[in-house]
């Protein structure tokens, strides 16, 4: 249903996406998961057609975005990062207007507009104006919005954002009530939200592909990560070898900045073992000063993104440390 | 059919606001005010026939009054839905930009030329007493027209480059009363240069029309005038394949 191939996309000198490649069956939920700008509301703009990529190949439902971007936008239901409708419509009017623009026949547009309306449960407030409702039921607004004419694909960029929690669990309930005859697409920082709603997940860091995997395989690497810091007086290229000799030691990525000539490294454990002791007699059989030995407790994301750096080019596993502390920050 | 959609929805929008109530009483209140005053000055003060240089004043005024106004109509256009971030929303539907474009032009030319209509009114009433020659009232009135069509597209392509209103009303205001000015300093450009600056000054190009003078190469100028801020406004929304989305 959705084919990306290749795709890359640059504003000047910067490169937002870079050789993304992948693809969505029919009927399919994916999350695109990743940090803030790591390209997630740029790919789904170029799927949606806000713009077109700057090389490699996009289709939705067959119809590439660049040669047949009308019919390929036929066939999209577009929720943005950033909700918007007519403040000045009533809901129903405004509704009415999407189904215009999306070509729904003159006929079926009352019967488009009152099927988005119960979807999402603004049968209550059809009548009202736009600008007079609650940040929910804007966020239902966009979402029906997304849903008039009937698009093969959804792709909703963030659609639980800024919500309470009661709120985010009526539109997963939504969502996941789509699932039989729509594919979505849609992102999120929030990994959990992830694993309740999607089939499979993107992981994306940097603007390109670090993981493709099912939210269950996700779980697995979670469970068995744990990290702990550790500040060495030694040689970067021994201590690493020594380290990742470690029974329990998954990984051990040095880091950019050293403090005094040591080196600092993050490691990476296998969950439910300390290997504190093991580390701290390490370094003294070696000769090596030990400054700092510590566990750092991390959120489900960063755990991600920090295993996701084993698979990944050594460059790509410092970098992605920069973007840890900034997460952490 | 979506340039209609999109028109239809640009006027509610409009009448369903107090501004354009306000726009359309104060031109009326100032045209109002300067067709009687001009008219009074003609039957008082000047010796020559009363109608005939009639329209140069009553039209000239026009054109003020319309510089002040429009800019105030056309600074929502596109800025107001880039605030909103409805225009990333246009942008996924089946639409094209030409569409786009189109349907906020001509809902703009439809509010001007309903806004133009009451102020038949008053010269209805001077016919009724005192009968003119139709033909230079109605040259004057398309002068009018494309004055006012030039003045709308240049304010277009202005608020498709901001999502600040009131920056879009300035920049209009800026652009469209450098092009008056043209050729105010005439003692300062050289002969040569102000046979150009006169062929690109909407308002001289304008006063033929209020003598009753149609001139085709004014009407090619308003012509490309609102062609070419057209072609603007629709290359600033492609703009959007190699500058992102805010």
């Amino acid at each position: 249903m959705i084919s990306v191939a290749g795709v890359t996309k640059r504003f000047g000198s910067f490169t937002a996406i870079s050789d993304l490649t992948f693809e969505v069956g029919s009927g399919e939920i994916v999350g695109l998961l990743g940090p803030n700008g790591a390209g997630k509301s740029t790919t789904m703009r170029i799927l949606a057609g806000v713009f077109p990529p700057s090389s490699g190949i996009a289709r939705v439902a067959g119809f590439d975005v660049v040669a047949e971007p009308l019919r390929a936008r036929a066939s999209v239901g577009y929720f943005p990062e950033r909700v918007a409708a007519y403040l000045d419509m009533t809901v129903r009017s405004y509704l009415d207007y999407v189904g215009r623009m999306k070509s729904v026949r003159r006929a079926a547009l009352a019967g488009q507009t009152d099927a988005a309306l119960q979807a999402c449960g603004l049968g209550p407030v059809a009548g009202r104006i736009i600008g007079s409702l609650s940040k929910g039921f804007r966020q239902r607004v966009g979402i029906a919005q997304a849903l008039t004419g009937e698009p093969k694909v959804l792709i909703l960029d963030e659609p639980t954002a800024g919500l309470d929690p009661e709120q985010v669990a009526e539109i997963r309930d939504l969502i996941r009530g789509l699932k039989r005859d729509r594919t979505v697409v849609l992102s999120t920082h929030i990994l959990t939200e992830v694993e309740s709603t999607c089939d499979r997940v993107i992981i994306l860091h940097r603007g390109r592909i670090v993981a493709v995997d099912t939210p269950d395989n996700l779980n697995r690497k979670i469970q068995r990560a744990g990290r702990v810091v550790l500040e060495v007086n030694a040689p970067v290229a021994a201590a690493r070898t020594r380290l990742q000799t470690l029974p329990g030691v998954v990984s051990a990525t040095a880091q950019a900045h050293a403090v005094d000539g040591a080196a600092v490294f993050t490691i990476l454990v296998e969950r439910d073992r300390d290997v504190r002791e093991q580390i701290a007699m390490a370094v003294t059989e070696s000769g090596w000063g030990l400054r700092e030995l510590r566990t750092v407790a991390f959120s489900l994301e960063e755990i991600f993104l920090a295993l996701v750096q084993e698979d990944t080019a050594n460059d790509l596993g410092k970098a992605g440390n920069e973007d840890l502390d900034h997460l952490s920050a | 059919m979506k340039t209609w959609t999109i028109c239809r929805r640009e006027l509610q929008a409009t009448f369903g606001s107090v501004v354009a109530y306000i726009l359309l009483a104060v031109f009326l209140l100032l045209s109002g005010y300067f067709f009687y005053s001009d008219l009074v000055f003609i039957l008082l003060m000047a010796d020559f026939t009363p109608i005939a240089g009639l329209w140069q004043w009553v039209f000239l005024d026009l054109r003020l009054v319309t510089l002040l106004i429009l800019p105030l109509v056309t600074m929502r256009l596109f800025a107001e839905e880039k605030k909103l971030g409805t225009m990333e929303l246009l942008w996924t539907y089946p639409v094209r930009d030409g569409e786009i474009v189109a349907g906020k032009f001509l809902a703009a030319v439809a509010f001007f030329l309903f806004m133009l209509l009451p102020t038949s009114i008053p010269i209805g009433i001077l016919y009724w007493y005192q009968p003119f020659h139709l033909e230079p009232l109605l040259v004057a009135y398309l002068g009018l027209v494309l004055l006012g069509v030039a003045f709308i597209a240049c304010g277009l392509f202005v608020s498709s480059t901001t999502e600040n209103q009131v920056v879009s009303a300035m920049v209009t205001y800026g652009v469209l009363v450098f092009f008056w000015f043209l050729t105010w300093n005439e003692e300062a450009a050289n002969q040569a240069a102000l046979r150009v600056l006169l062929g690109l000054s909407l308002f001289d190009r304008f006063f033929n029309f209020t003598r009753g003078v149609i001139d085709t190469s004014d009407v090619v100028f308003f012509t490309l005038f609102i062609s070419f801020f057209l072609f603007l406004t629709w290359q600033s929304l492609a703009s959007r394949k190699w500058r992102g989305v805010p």
